[in-house]
């Protein structure tokens, strides 16, 4: 299991354990966080799982494929850190990975 | 707003899977559809969110993509007739008193039928608003999600914002009437045309509209009206003139106007049995995602099997007095006849 932190607009954390190989998106779901809507179920078709990968952790996780970076056109307050949340695979790399979840996902 | 007043068996509500697939059904049992939906075209979230993507569910396909799931259907339900109207939302259903319902879209249609389906899956999809404190009350008289008439954009002074082919359509289309032209998107890379997107810079190059890399700020303006706005950019806040915004952030679900027709809802899906799938008004009918029972899931497998217990219980409405005859298409020549098999 790998530890990921979800932090809410409002400043509320929530810590998940999650399952290598499943979505951060897909841990947010199954952990009832708030904040991510994931509309197309993790197609990479609406942009409401955006999330910002702040810090340390920008540049571990990687930049947005082409066609994320595509989507993220219809994201809200875009920043260098923005991700989808759909597009992040939990791995062992990841433990103590701490994801900003933005105001609105539109 | 001049078409004739439809008269119909059945109007069925949003023409995804479900949808297309109780024309199927229904039409087995020589009932009429006319199919109304928000989008251009069929298919529903498989054409809007997956074309492309896998279906690994469907019985009978180890994967099928949305759009060849939609393609099928539209084949399987030819032969039955229906009319689709697209680009068109409900806005009421109402109850006549002689029984069966009127039904009224938001381009004034009057549909008259005398069973209701809402196959409206997530509810309707429509435009993303920007979360900008306030947007609302300039909606609809400065701030346009699309474009329905073009004299509302002459000398105007117009920001579109997106990256996409209607950002850049309406770019290229209004820039000739527009006082000005000005286009914001977050980034210097375009998903639209790229044909549309060199028309674009030939014209920004000519010093005939702007284009700023950024993201929408702040909206200022009275009574509706918008005066100017401010565009976040990388490193500054600019503030330009604007009398008429159009976003294009894509679509999103909402449930709209099916709240508001007088059916029982639980959590915002609308509750049915499961003997005839029909909602707390007899003779409206919801299947697919749009409907909730114990025991609910959300499968377009699910939605197929509630259309054909809905159509049976639909005939009983239609053809009082007609005893249905269970059929296969395998064995039976009159099914087969109606299915044009040769």
């Amino acid at each position: 299991m790998t530890k990921i932190t979800f932090v809410e607009a409002n400043g509320t954390v929530h810590e998940t354990q999650a399952e290598n190989g499943a979505s951060v998106m897909e841990t947010a779901l199954k952990n009832s966080v708030p904040g991510i809507v994931a509309e197309c179920g993790g197609a990479c078709t609406c942009a409401t799982c955006h999330v910002y990968v702040g810090g340390e952790w920008t540049d571990k996780v990687g930049a947005p494929s082409a066609m994320e970076e595509d989507m993220l056109d219809f994201a809200f307050e875009v920043k260098p850190s923005s991700r989808l949340s759909c597009q992040i695979i939990v791995s062992d790399e990841f433990d103590g990975l701490v994801v900003n979840i933005p105001e609105q996902q539109g | 707003m001049n078409e004739t007043h439809i008269t119909t068996d059945v109007v069925v509500i949003g023409a995804g899977p479900v949808g297309l697939f109780a024309v199927f059904e229904l039409g087995l049992l020589d009932l009429k559809c006319h199919l109304i939906d928000i989008l251009d075209r069929p298919g529903g979230q498989c054409a809007e969110l997956y074309p492309e993507k896998p279906i690994y569910d469907i019985p009978g396909f180890s994967v099928i993509s949305g759009q060849e799931l939609t393609d099928n259907l539209m084949k399987q339900i030819e032969p039955f007739g229906a009319v689709f109207h697209y680009n068109r939302m409900i806005n009421n259903v109402k109850k006549l008193d002689s029984g069966g319902f009127k039904v009224i879209d938001d381009e004034g249609q009057v549909y008259e039928c005398k069973v209701v389906v809402v196959a409206a899956g997530g509810g309707s999809f429509q435009p993303k608003r920007p979360p900008v404190p306030g947007i609302e009350v300039f909606e609809d008289k400065s701030v346009f999600y699309s474009v329905r008439r073009m004299e509302e954009f002459k000398d105007q002074d117009i920001v579109i914002v997106g990256g996409g082919d209607s950002a850049l359509d309406w770019v290229l289309s209004l820039q000739p009437l527009a006082r000005s032209m000005t286009l914001v998107h977050r980034r210097d890379n375009f998903r639209a045309a790229p044909d549309s997107v060199n028309k674009m810079k030939e014209l920004v190059a000519a010093g005939k509209m702007k284009l700023i890399l950024g993201q929408i700020g702040e909206l200022n303006g009275e009574n509706g009206m918008l005066s100017s706005m401010t565009i976040k950019s990388a490193d500054e806040v600019l503030s330009i003139p604007v009398t008429r915004l159009l976003p294009f952030f894509g679509l999103t679900m909402k449930l709209g106007p099916v709240a508001d027709w007088g059916l029982d809802l639980e959590n915002n899906l609308i509750t049915v049995d499961t003997e005839k799938f029909e909602t707390s008004v007899p003779g409206v009918f919801a299947i697919g995602d749009i409907n909730t029972y114990p025991g609910k899931l959300k499968l377009i497998l699910s939605g197929f099997h509630e259309g054909a217990l809905m159509s049976q219980a639909a005939k009983r409405i239609i053809s009082p007095d007609e005893r249905i005859i269970f059929q296969y298409t395998t064995s039976s020549t009159k099914l087969q006849k109606k299915l044009g098999v040769k």
